[in-house]
């Protein structure tokens, strides 16, 4: 079956989340994939959404983090002090999954502002739950667009940092945090190793065993753009 | 004890300009009837406070009704940004707009030390980010064990208001489903104002519901639909469709202030 770049991004990035994990998960496409994910290979991965539900089991991908059938289908709701303070501070949450608008070779996100912070060129929404998150899990998913403009040599602002476990799916492949540098160490079908140096601000480190990533399968493809569709 | 009053009476009485001001709700029960009655008021010159500006204060700003955000993420979630406040902070438009941004997690510490009238909270959170030194935090060293971690101060709004499901005729008030940060808001706050979808002779339990009691709220107002786009539990969803359709109304300074005139200047707030 064909497939996106975006799809093919999403799907590596469910395939990072392990069965019965305990997720913190960002709104769009970290949302997306972790819940292709539960539809898929962990069914028992715990959804955690910054919002205070706790399990949810969302029917229909949410527009935001407290879209009502978070809750209706969580095991638990708190309040946004206590997901915060209990559950992720408390070290009890496995992975965090995080977007951004730049990332540097350390895996620090920015998702503050582009240009200077007191006159922006664009002002992002901000840092929201990510310092945390990053801070407290014990692994960090982010998933990016690979570009110049989002891999970038040094951040405009560092909203939150890189993890000591961390990895990065993009468009073009996955790298790996490893002894504190992302390192490529998967292509996605069809996309050439020059591509992924192109779109890197720095000198991209790639791993000696590059591996090109499994192709979407029909069933993954078919549950995620159902998934887009109800 | 809470009064029960007009939404019109309440905002009249409890938000003067230059006040802190915090509207609450974390996406859900987010109180749009009173951020409507506050610009129909012509408030100016507010401090306001809130996790998630949302369409709310996109609004309120873009009327120029604010000096100040203290917020921790202002997008316009699962759509894009939120170009009234974009527009303040970049262009200066209608008026500058100065920032103080924190994390969620700073953020929901500095209610809970306000409502638990403690000067701050400690937490670990923010090292290393280049939002410590931008913003009002600071490090503490535990008395016990040595470690270093983050002080945040409380937040102490003049006016905390936010919207629930109902509240009894004594003001009593019940909100479930998503509980976010609304109890710490009411506690937190000088003068709290809680707009309702409806008042009621009894207020039936619910599981998972918080009931803050009518001595620890200032006023209750009815607002049928008054967290419209944003939802109330039990009563109606979440509008997605009006929060994507928010984009294109707010990226045009001419197309913003059609849709306020239309739909928030030339009506009026409920008058029960």
């Amino acid at each position: 079956m064909e497939h996106s770049a975006d799809e093919m991004m999403t799907v590596a990035a469910a395939r990072e989340l392990r069965d019965g994990e305990v997720c913190f998960v960002g709104i769009g496409l970290p949302s997306t994939a972790a819940n292709l994910a539960r539809g898929m290979h962990a069914p028992d991965v715990v959804l955690i959404y910054e919002s205070g539900t706790i399990g949810s089991k969302p029917t229909r991908l949410p527009l935001s983090i407290g879209d009502g059938d978070l809750a209706e289908t969580a095991e638990s709701v708190v309040s946004v002090p206590e997901i915060f303070n209990y559950w992720l501070q408390g070290g009890r949450i496995d992975v965090g999954f995080l977007g951004a608008a730049q990332i540097d070779r350390a895996g620090n996100l920015n998702s503050t502002v582009i240009g200077s912070y007191d006159e922006p060129k664009v002002r992002l929404p901000g840092a929201g739950g990510a310092p945390e998150i990053a801070a407290h899990t014990r692994r960090v998913i982010t998933i990016i667009r690979q570009s110049p403009r989002s891999f970038v040599p040094e951040l405009d602002f560092k909203s939150s940092l890189g993890a000591e476990d961390q990895v990065v799916i993009t468009d073009l492949g996955v790298l790996r945090r490893n002894g504190g540098e992302l390192t490529l160490e998967a292509l996605h079908p069809g996309v050439e190793l020059d591509q992924a140096h192109e779109a890197t601000g720095w000198e991209l480190k790639v791993a000696d065993d590059l591996r090109t990533t499994d192709p979407p399968t029909e069933r993954e493809l078919a549950l995620l753009r159902e998934l887009k569709e109800r | 004890m809470a009064e029960i009053t007009s939404l019109h009476d309440a905002v009249a009485s409890l938000v003067r300009d230059g006040d802190t001001v915090a509207l609450e709700g974390f996406t859900h029960l987010i109180p749009f009837a009173a951020g409507h009655e506050i610009v129909r008021q012509g408030r100016r010159d507010l401090e306001l406070v809130r996790m998630t500006p949302d369409l709310i204060y996109d609004q309120l700003i873009g009327m120029g009704c604010a000096r100040r955000l203290v917020f921790s993420w202002g997008g316009n979630p699962g759509v894009g940004s939120l170009h009234r406040l974009r527009d303040a902070v970049e262009n200066g438009w209608p008026a500058p707009l100065e920032l103080e941004e924190h994390s969620h997690a700073g953020m929901a510490n500095r209610y809970a030390a306000g409502a638990a009238r403690l000067p701050f909270a400690v937490m670990r959170g923010y090292t290393g980010t280049d939002l410590a030194p931008r913003t009002n935090v600071a490090t503490v060293t535990c008395p016990f064990t040595g470690e270093e971690l983050t002080a945040v101060p409380a937040m102490r709004p003049d006016v905390g208001i936010v919207h629930a499901q109902r509240a009894d005729r004594r003001g009593n008030v019940q909100l479930w489903g998503i509980v976010g940060i609304q109890k710490e808001v009411i506690l937190a706050a000088d003068r709290s104002l809680v707009t309702v979808e409806e008042v009621v002779d009894e207020l039936e339990p619910r599981p998972g519901a918080i009931v803050v009691p009518n001595w620890a709220v200032t006023a209750v107002a009815e607002a049928p639909r008054g967290a419209h786009p944003s939802y109330a539990h039990s009563y109606y969803d979440r509008d997605n469709d009006f929060y994507r359709a928010w984009d294109a109304i707010a990226r045009d300074r001419d197309a913003f202030r059609g849709w306020m005139e239309e739909h928030v200047l030339w009506s009026t707030a409920p008058t029960r």
